[in-house]
């Protein structure tokens, strides 16, 4: 069962819901899918949509082509000055895409660098292909990543494995990105879509209430102190006990049986 | 048609020579170069379904020619620009690969004959691990493949005493898969590579990424993995063959994909 979106509404990117996933497919392959601002704001504009959409329990991110999206497009930033940028204020676009509550799972294969890497490590759960380049090379370019990726690699690595791939710009491949704990699965790029919709779709299933506040405390808890983190925690779990999902599936625990979860 | 190597399909079968007869067939960086472009050739080309590395002359290939070689080289670096991308494109090939070890293969020439699949020797074959000889270590992949195939201890021994193994040696400790009579080994490699090259070529790739994966993980990813090869397999069109074959009691005919 797929739902096609109105094709109108987007020039760089493709969206289709499948069962409960809602799917968006960067499409600028004779690119590289190159992230274009306006494609930048066509994926957060599609996630939020996602966001609306009570059919849809979670997103999944994927590309067309021989890469996931390698990096930004530099024509298009390369004349500009620090006025026109805070004007602009283009990241301000990966700020809405921090706040999207349902779970992100990408599938990412060929490249992913620069902005391409910053968009990796805004999902949640990220599936790659064997091979797959990771990278900023920003610095190459007299630069530093600007949405974000400097922080949440640093957050994810801490800052000696940081600085040596922010200041070199050398990539990685997908093996290594494993090895550190920033994708959750390598895998031949023959299974890459089918078996991350598989793994999207077994989320799906899971109460609805419960991955949209687990995320969030996880979220916090790489930010906050413990204890801070402790008390946020505290008050989603409680919170939970204000779903129906809670009540069936405690009942369904105690009768031995599946619950079944309306995601309320 | 390189400047170090030539290149021919026969059948099927790919042929990579190395071409320096004079030099025993020593690796240039313009052949570590040649190797890699046919490499990617022979990849690319659905007609050819295995592929046979060997040399010209009467060796299979005496590794790096140390006549050109600058002596304030900075060998990491050697190895790193020129070997280390050779041994990675070979590792890559999703097809049978198979050394027709024609002669003397040493140091990085026996690294290359160990990094295939299959290592067909003449008689006349003869394998060396000649780093220990002029005070270096054994490159290209080396001792990665050679305790797989021999284990520590005669990896080892091979490595640190540098003495030259004769092909039926070589054959007792497993270090080939067969030996033929010098005359035979074009004829007996051609007929072993077109016995392959009539195999279903995917799952073979499947079976070598198998092979590597074992190598590194653990048995809880080995299996994962297992299931994404065979999911992969089993969508080929030589699976349905095999089975529709196997079903109607005939030879199966499979055509790679």
């Amino acid at each position: 069962m797929k739902k096609l979106s109105n094709q109108k509404d987007y020039q760089y990117i493709i969206t289709e819901t499948s069962g409960k996933i809602g799917k968006i497919i960067l499409n600028r392959p004779e690119v590289l899918n190159a992230l274009k601002r306006p494609m930048v704001t066509e994926i957060v504009t599609a996630m939020e949509k996602f966001q609306e959409d009570d059919d849809v329990h979670v997103i999944m991110l994927a590309a067309k082509g021989r890469a996931f999206a390698a990096g930004a497009d530099i024509k298009e930033m390369m004349d500009d000055d620090p006025v026109y940028l805070e004007k602009i204020d283009q990241f301000s676009w990966w700020d809405r895409m921090a706040l999207i509550k349902k779970p992100i799972v990408a599938a990412v294969q060929g490249y992913a660098v620069g902005g391409g890497f910053e968009l990796v490590l805004s999902c949640d759960i990220v599936f790659a292909a064997e091979g797959t380049k990771f990278g900023f090379p920003e610095v190459n370019l007299g630069v530093m990543p600007g949405a974000g990726g400097t922080v949440k690699l640093t957050k994810a690595l801490g800052p000696q494995r940081a600085l040596e791939w922010l200041w070199t710009g050398e990539y990685f491949d997908a093996e290594t990105a494993y090895v550190y704990g920033l994708i959750n699965r390598v895998l031949p790029e023959a299974v890459l879509h089918e078996e991350t919709e598989a793994f999207a779709g077994k989320l799906a299933q899971q109460p609805q209430m419960s991955l949209r506040l687990i995320k969030d405390t996880v979220r916090k808890a790489v930010d906050l102190p413990v204890y801070e983190a402790m008390q946020y925690e505290r008050k989603n779990f409680y919170l939970l006990f204000a779903t129906e999902d809670q009540k069936e599936g405690m009942r369904a625990f105690a009768e031995k049986r599946k619950p079944s979860f309306k995601g309320r | 048609m390189g400047e170090t190597v030539t290149y021919e399909v026969k059948n099927k079968v790919a042929w990579l020579t190395l071409n320096r007869p004079d030099q025993l067939n020593a690796f240039t960086e313009t052949m570590n170069k040649e190797i890699i472009q046919y490499l990617k050739t022979a990849g690319r080309d659905g007609q050819v379904r295995a592929l046979v590395i060997t040399g010209a002359g009467r060796a299979f290939c005496a590794g790096e020619d140390l006549k050109s070689l600058d002596e304030n080289a900075e060998l990491g670096e050697i190895i790193r620009t020129r070997y280390t991308p050779m041994l990675l494109e070979l590792t890559k090939f999703e097809k049978p690969v198979i050394a027709a070890v024609n002669g003397a293969s040493a140091g990085a020439g026996f690294s290359l004959a160990l990094a295939c699949d299959f290592r067909i020797a003449s008689e006349k074959a003869s394998f060396l691990n000649a780093f220990i000889n002029i005070g270096l270590v054994p490159d290209t992949g080396n001792i990665y493949y050679l305790t797989r195939l021999v284990g520590n201890a005669k990896a080892l021994e091979l490595s640190i005493l540098g003495e030259k193994i004769p092909a039926h040696e070589a054959e007792a400790i497993g270090l080939v898969t067969k030996v033929v009579s010098h005359e035979e080994l074009e004829t007996e490699t051609q007929a072993f590579a077109e016995r392959l090259a009539q195999m279903p070529t995917k799952a073979i790739g499947l079976i070598k990424r198998l092979v590597r994966k074992s190598n590194d993980a653990t048995l809880e990813e080995y299996l994962e993995y297992e299931a994404y090869a065979q999911t992969i397999a089993g969508r080929t069109n030589d699976f349905k063959e095999g089975v529709r074959a196997f079903l109607e009691k005939r030879q199966p005919e499979f055509q790679g994909n």
